[in-house]
């Protein structure tokens, strides 16, 4: 019995490598540590009520972010790892197999875990706020999005210490990540933590979809709305044609690998080329899902710190849009060496050059928005100085790439590696920080701290050119991407070193975001006005942080800029508008559906990952009742009377005034 | 305080300048800008084609973005014009959705013209006869049949100067890229397919290729060489593999395709059709219509 339980344990579990020993330990110790604070605090149920049941936007909101912090840390931690591991020829740091499993989960965790709920993190903060409502338009299904992604995120996560983590890449083409070649637990782990959060990811475009498009404020037209949503609406299009791709295309896999199907079998009839395909017709579209709603964040600071209007509102929104589409219409220059022949080729090359000319357009916009402005540099602006030039020259690198026969040369080589970092870095990192350093004050009523904020960014800056620049050389070098090692004949190493000093620095630079917000805390000074930019737009006409309901009475909306034009007016002596009568403010409860449906689906992946049926089923079971009990729950919803609007309304704003 | 910022611009700007020094100085490892032969020479001037097509948009644009950046900052005793509420200009915008419409639509032109004429399974125009050599990317090595020597070699190919290189490529393991940068851009290697790619070696010297795709744990072994001598150099080192080297029958094929990485071997002569039937081996009326678990069973019986 006990021999039993040993081998079971030893393949359970993932052993032999000391970097794993110690996350095992940091991992228990955390937990241990969360638990015991809770319980001695007696903070559980302020946890449950307050957060974990919460179908506020914001506090969801805020979840997201602090989950995808928590991810760029980990997805972090792997690029220093394959760094360090490449600074020098001939390393033995990491083993072959490791490698292959942190540049795996690398790439997914910072696609799916952290650009993802960062993206939905600021969704969920910004829209509403933004377009005057005072919720998204499907509250409960907002929170079971989260607790979606948020089960996926942990069982993909899982696999670093139960299982062994997946190591076929971030996209697992088979026939590597078939069960012929890869029979390890590890992609069915990729497979299940990708389809749980990929359903949060498909409701969250139709929740916002439907918020936008519905819940607007009185008088907001959809070409008087803020950049911000107009990037995010674009974005949840393509969400709810894509994801259903990338839903399908695992499902079939997965059957490939768990029932012996052969949609993507070398033998059987399957073919691998298909999937190839249908996970790039998710995974292009995928890519400009991330990039747009940074876009619109940028749309939104430019025009705030040069005080001046957006110029070419019209341009940039049809510019989105027309992006929005086009990404759907390119997937093949991910292969142009799969010999599809001349005629695919020329026709994805041409789509993807087309693109080029909307992104063009928008640079100049931004441009010319700077033109005539009084442009300051507080740290929101200073991303997205460092955004634009360095999308500029990975988007020429983009163009480069896009040339059919010249991507023979370039395909698979480091210098592809460093152009899709420079515009994922470049664009939506660096967009996604603007955008958090942007709206935190009114997300929690202080701003963070400007000097370390600007350490920060140089940091990261001056690590990423030393970082990406040296690897477009290697790609003309002949390096290869997702090799664990090179030979010293080859003259990579110097780059290699000055890369791997770069990527160094990108670590430091995170530390000091990370100690901005320390320092922030601890030597908060409250924000009390609620608009401490200058801001244009609704979210900087409300107390921070908003109130539960946002805003006490709906505002109504004549002009682009409303907030902006509002101050303007009282500028020149008009008098405010006259307050409105408050009403009763019809909101949504709480739920512990979610979290609890999240749950069983975390059994459900758990089950079918290790083929336990017996916890797969219940677990599925669970799915279904809890979809069930929440469809005979008609107390959903309650109304906040008036005495309570006016006592939090005086309070918030007494302290305000 | 402004004093410190501009320094901190020119700071990063210089800091580029350096980068793209160091890179320039060590151009002769760029060995894409340095082609051997005629397809990875079309590709390269393709690329720096495009490159400099591109630049007349971006190099003034990141001008116009330093100079804009600079002269409308807010400061004291500043006295650019400030227009709060200047938001359109139906002539500016036009300009800029047409310049790069131009430039792309000349960028397209040449694209296309150049995708027809690199396509890979395109032959090369030359008076000398093409040579085929037929790729099989395994676990990890790469084995290379010369079906009109009669020979066969692993990770390492020699090919005579100025005489095209067939090249006939297919996988007997996860997909991999047949890649040797010098003569011209990769192309997939795949179970099932044989892939066409037609080369050639402008001068004699010493190449190397590599397997450009993922396929596992020792795939950061899968280097090669690439030899290109004179066509009698070629004949003798023919000779030499024929008379020195042991036969690749088929058990030793089956030892081959276990997953291991490999030194570089010869081989005088290997069992005919080997290449065919690699290709053909997942075709399902090879196997009687039996899927993969059906013959592993069977295998395993035997």
């Amino acid at each position: 019995m006990w021999e039993r339980v040993k081998t079971f344990a030893s393949e359970f579990f993932v052993t032999g490598d000391p970097l794993i020993y110690g996350a095992d330990v940091s991992i228990v110790i955390t937990i241990l540590g969360i638990v015991i604070g809770l319980t001695y605090f007696n903070k559980w149920g302020w946890l449950w009520r307050e957060w974990l049941t919460t179908v506020d936007h914001k506090k969801i909101g805020i979840m997201y972010i602090l989950a995808a912090f928590i991810m760029l840390f980990r997805g972090g931690v792997d690029a220093l790892l394959m760094r360090a591991q490449l600074a020098a020829p001939e390393m033995n740091l990491l083993p072959p197999d490791h490698y292959n499993q942190i540049f795996t989960t690398h790439g997914v965790i910072m696609i799916l875990f952290m650009a993802m709920p960062f993206m939905f993190g600021l969704f969920n903060v910004m829209v509403p706020l933004q377009i005057g409502a005072r919720d998204v338009a499907y509250p409960f299904l907002n929170a079971l999005s989260f607790w979606l992604f948020f089960s996926g995120a942990m069982l993909f996560n899982l696999s670093f210490v139960i299982g062994g983590s997946p190591d076929a890449g971030w996209l697992a083409y088979p026939p590597y990540s078939g069960i012929m070649h890869n029979p390890g637990v590890g992609q069915d782990f990729y497979i299940w933590g990708i389809q749980i959060s990929g359903i949060g990811s498909l409701m969250t475009g139709i929740n916002f979809i439907v918020t936008i498009l519905k819940m607007r404020a009185p008088g907001m037209k959809l070409m008087k709305m803020p950049m911000f949503p107009w990037s995010v609406l674009s974005s949840c299009i393509a969400i709810i044609f894509s994801f259903p791709i990338l839903t399908a295309t695992l499902a079939l896999l997965f059957l490939d690998r768990y029932a012996g199907a052969h949609f993507f079998t070398l033998d059987g009839g399957g073919n691998p080329m298909m999937y190839i395909n249908l996970i790039w017709m998710w995974g292009h579209p995928e890519v400009y899902i991330i990039v747009l709603p940074a876009f619109g964040i940028f749309s939104e600071i430019v025009s705030t710190f040069a005080k001046k209007k957006l110029f070419g509102y019209k341009s940039m929104v049809y510019a989105m849009m027309i992006i929005s589409i086009l990404s759907f219409l390119v997937w093949a220059h991910h292969f142009f060496t799969m010999g599809s022949g001349a005629d695919v080729n020329a026709f994805f090359a041409l789509t993807t050059m087309l693109i080029a000319i909307p992104t063009g357009v928008k640079v100049f916009n931004w441009l010319f928005t700077m033109f005539r402005g009084k442009i300051t540099f507080e740290t929101p602006m200073l991303w997205t100085m460092g955004f634009i030039p360095c999308f500029i020259v990975g988007g020429l690198t983009g163009v480069l790439l896009s040339v059919a026969p010249a991507d023979f040369q370039f395909h698979n080589s480091y210098f592809l590696v460093a152009h899709f970092h420079q515009v994922i870095i470049g664009g939506v990192v660096f967009g996604y920080f603007a955008g958090l350093y942007y709206w935190w004050p009114k997300l929690f009523g202080f701003k963070l701290n400007e000097r370390i904020g600007k350490w920060a960014f140089w940091f990261w800056n001056i690590g990423f050119y030393l970082c990406f620049m040296p690897q477009y050389a290697l790609g003309l070098m002949g390096m290869t991407r997702r090799v664990v090692t090179y030979g010293w004949d080859k003259g990579w190493w110097e780059m290699n070193l000055v890369s791997t000093i770069g990527a160094g620095l990108m670590g430091i630079a995170f530390l000091f975001q990370v100690w901005q917000i320390v320092y922030s805390v601890k030597h908060l000074r409250k924000d009390e006005t609620g608009d401490p930019w200058n801001g244009r737009t609704l979210e900087w006409s409300i107390p921070s942080p908003a109130p539960v309901y946002n805003f006490a009475t709906l505002p109504h909306v004549t002009s682009q800029d409303e907030w902006w034009e509002e101050k303007q007016r009282r500028l020149q002596g008009h008098p405010a508008p006259a307050p409105v009568k408050i009403e009763p403010i019809h909101m949504p409860k709480n739920s512990g559906i979610p979290i609890v449906m999240s749950m069983f689906w975390f059994f459900t992946g758990f089950g079918f990952i290790f083929d336990w049926l017996w916890l797969a089923i219940p677990g599925l079971v669970g799915v279904a009742a809890c979809m069930l009990v929440h469809s005979f729950n008609y107390d959903t919803d309650y109304y906040i009377p008036v005495e309570e609007i006016k006592r939090t309304e005086s309070a918030i704003r007494g302290v305000t005034s | 305080m402004k004093l410190p910022k501009a320094r901190r611009w020119f700071a990063s700007l210089s800091m580029l300048l350096i980068l793209l020094l160091t890179a320039t100085g060590c151009t002769e490892k760029m060995i894409i800008l340095n082609p051997k032969g005629p397809i990875a020479e079309q590709q390269r001037d393709l690329m720096l084609t495009s490159l400099l097509l591109t630049c007349i948009v971006i190099v003034p644009v990141l001008i116009l973005f330093a100079i804009i950046v600079w002269r409308y900052r807010d400061r004291k005793g500043r006295t650019s014009k400030y227009t709060p509420n200047w938001e359109h200009s139906t002539k500016l915008e036009v300009i800029w959705w047409g310049i790069p419409i131009i430039i792309i639509t000349i960028l397209a032109v040449i694209t296309v013209k150049y995708t027809y004429a690199l396509e890979p399974s395109k032959p090369l125009a030359s008076e000398e006869k093409p040579l085929t050599i037929q790729v099989t990317s395994l676990d990890w090595k790469w084995l290379f049949q010369y079906p009109e020597q009669g020979i066969a070699t692993i990770n390492y190919i020699q090919i005579p100067e100025d005489v095209p290189i067939r090249f006939e490529i297919t996988a007997d393991s996860p997909m991999n890229s047949f890649w040797i940068p010098q003569l011209g851009g990769q192309m997939y290697a795949m179970s099932g397919m044989a892939m066409t790619l037609h080369l050639q070696a402008d001068e004699q010297g010493d190449f190397w290729g590599s397997g450009a795709n993922f396929t596992g744990k020792d795939f950061a072994k899968m280097y090669f060489d690439v030899k290109s001598t004179s066509k009698e150099a070629f004949n003798t080192w023919v000779s030499e593999v024929k008379a020195s080297s042991p036969a690749l029958t088929l058990d030793g094929y089956k030892k081959l395709v276990e997953p291991a990485a490999s030194d570089v071997r010869t081989f005088s002569a290997f069992p005919e059709g080997l290449f065919e039937m690699t290709v053909t081996k997942y075709a399902s009326s090879h196997n009687h219509g039996l899927s993969w678990k059906d013959i592993q069973k069977i295998d395993k019986q035997e």
